[in-house]
């Protein structure tokens, strides 16, 4: 958009006066390019060196000065994570973890967004008051009781641990609100008018109409899920239930001779479905953290 | 859902009202989150304050009622204990920073991406997104290799041009520098796309009219710009400073707060008392200490931040 008030205001400043300086967007930006490619190489140069260092065998990732292309491409690295970690079982519980979590996330908190939004109840007030103030609270407050609660409920150790704290978050809830409070209330009351019970209206017509909330929530949810990192850690302790993080921690922190190849071919494992789901949908997931941003 | 049909067709026996007023169905609706967000989130909360004023330790897991009543000795025992005072001038160092650092960084590779147009602006918008999306897990392993004294890439680089690196890790100088390097680095992306979507909702005609006045690139920036980006810029300052406060996870992989604690954070001693040493009253308190810091820092910024109006 300022890109178009840039060419417009070019047009405009076509005076003796203002075409004697050189506004910017006068010439074509080449070292604004440079530059935001250089930073570029900064953010996914790291990205980039893992990929290569992936297929390196041990001797070369240890080489000094290091090569920038593998000498002998080998595939060495993955095989060795398939023998030496359980990694079909890693991957397996952070994906399951994170598929649950999200689908309950869709549920939960579209249901008590629609509430917060659109329905009328004592104690409404409170619950969002709530739901506001929790953003605010730190992580390692709960920590402590959290594991305490699990403890007593024997639920240490298992899938149940992982999930039911992230069910239905606070953020979820704020997002949905915020969503279903722009749809028009006339809309709703024409569905009631015509007999549609709260679930039904909740479900045929403001679902569909914050589809694009629910894929962002989705994806946020996803992400998170798949990222998550000290809860699990405290909450897991037994090796079958790890999460990839969790796995790949264990593994690398307080190792002193690095396995470097091992490492980098599991955090390829654990960067590529990410960076894949990210790439696909992007658009909606950028647009939708700067929608929070904004009405935040 | 029987209770939300009931209701719907009294209503419509009424000639259904513009507004429902039932309050069960808002409770029916709202009830699976607000269940799983007492149990795990309220509860703890308030739990967490109780457990800072006892003297609760791995014996009272399995019997919380043994656990001793020590009155205010555990904050007091916090404010004279040289590792907590050392992890919150550290915190403090961290944020200082680290949340100038941010918005200075995502500011201006916004304003730059803002002048880019057509495909080559999703390539940069997506790559310095990348690491907001990426496992801190990898973000360790891939960065602890390129900062290795010996055969990373970094000094390697540096030493192409002479200049013989530190440990960059290893060493207390440069320890706490590197972990805030990476901290910009993994969240500039974040804050760069609520910068960006703000300088969208910029009305391209002021652009116009301060150039008619004769107004060039850094003045636009000055005193078009950057006053508008006033709104983004405290969401942004208030998000970036409450994360940024509780960093745990950087040092934890990347240094396990050493050497000699210079990137001990407030979070990792939490950690540390609560699930090594099991002092877990111990560690409430000191969680709490930091969540009314947190508290008071974002009400601060949004008293004196906000734009006057």
């Amino acid at each position: 958009m300022t890109a178009a008030g840039l060419a417009r205001a070019r047009r405009v400043t076509r005076t003796p006066r203002a075409s004697s300086g050189s506004a910017v967007g006068d010439r074509r930006p080449w070292g604004l390019y440079i530059a935001l490619s250089l930073g570029l190489l900064l953010m996914i140069g790291p990205f980039l060196w893992m990929l290569l260092g992936s297929v390196k065998t041990q001797h070369e990732l240890l080489a000094s000065p290091p090569t920038l292309l593998p000498a002998a491409p080998t595939l060495d690295n993955f095989s060795r994570m398939f023998k030496r970690l359980d990694f079909a079982q890693f991957f397996f519980n952070s994906a399951f973890i994170a598929v649950v979590v999200t689908l309950a996330n869709l549920v939960f908190c579209s249901m008590a967004g629609y509430a917060l939004a659109k329905l009328h109840f004592a104690g409404k007030r409170g619950i969002f008051g709530l739901v506001v103030a929790t953003l605010m609270v730190p992580g390692s407050v709960t920590l402590v009781p959290l594991f305490v609660l699990m403890s007593k409920l024997g639920l240490i150790n298992s899938y149940a641990a992982v999930i039911l704290p992230f069910a239905a978050g606070a953020f979820g809830v704020f997002l949905m609100r915020q969503f279903i409070i722009g749809l028009p209330d006339e809309l709703l009351d024409a569905a009631r008018i015509d007999g549609a019970s709260e679930w039904r209206i909740f479900r045929s017509i403001v679902i569909p109409l914050v589809r694009p909330a629910l894929a962002a929530l989705g994806i946020f949810q996803f992400l998170a899920s798949w990222n998550n990192f000290l809860w699990p850690l405290v909450a897991l302790t037994d090796e079958s239930k790890y999460t990839l993080p969790v796995a790949l921690a264990t593994f690398a922190i307080g190792q002193h001779k690095a396995d470097y190849g091992l490492l980098m071919a599991g955090s390829i494992a654990l960067v590529f479905p990410v960076i894949a789901v990210f790439l696909i949908l992007q658009r909606q997931f950028t647009q939708s953290i700067a929608m929070t941003g904004l009405k935040g | 859902m029987a209770a939300a049909t009931a209701t719907a067709e009294r209503g419509r026996a009424r000639r259904a009202r513009p507004r429902p007023r039932g309050h069960l169905i808002g409770w029916a609706f709202s009830s699976p989150f607000v269940a799983l967000f007492a149990v795990f989130m309220a509860i703890p909360i308030v739990a967490s304050f109780l457990i800072s004023f006892t003297s609760f330790n791995i014996g009272n897991i399995q019997s919380w009622t043994s656990a001793e009543f020590v009155g205010l000795e555990n904050y007091t025992k916090a404010l004279s204990d040289d590792r907590f005072l050392k992890s919150l001038r550290n915190t403090a160092y961290f944020v200082v920073v680290g949340v100038p650092g941010t918005i200075v960084c995502a500011i201006a590779v916004a304003v730059a991406l803002n002048l880019v147009v057509g495909r080559m602006k999703t390539v940069f918008r997506v790559g310095y997104y990348l690491p907001v999306v990426t496992s801190i897990v990898a973000i360790a392993v891939i960065w602890r290799y390129l900062l290795a004294p010996d055969v990373g890439l970094v000094n390697s680089l540096l030493e192409q041009l002479g200049i013989a690196g530190p440990d960059w890790l290893g060493n207390t100088k440069t320890s706490m520098p590197s972990i805030i390097a990476l901290g910009i680095w993994r969240n500039v992306g974040f804050s760069m796309v609520i910068f960006l979507a703000a300088l969208q909702t910029i009305d391209p005609a002021l652009y116009d009219a301060a150039k008619v006045d004769g107004a060039r690139g850094w003045s636009l920036f000055r005193f078009i710009t950057l006053p508008l980006l006033r709104p983004a810029t405290l969401f942004v300052g208030v998000i970036t400073s409450i994360g940024y406060l509780q960093v745990f996870e950087e040092p934890f992989v990347m240094t396990k707060g050493g050497p000699v604690d210079s990137t001990l954070t407030t979070s990792m001693l939490i950690y540390e008392q609560g699930f090594r040493f099991f002092n877990l009253g111990y560690a409430s308190a000191i969680a709490y200490i930091l969540f009314v810091i947190i508290a008071v820092l974002a009400v601060l910024q949004f008293r004196f931040l906000r734009p006057q109006s």
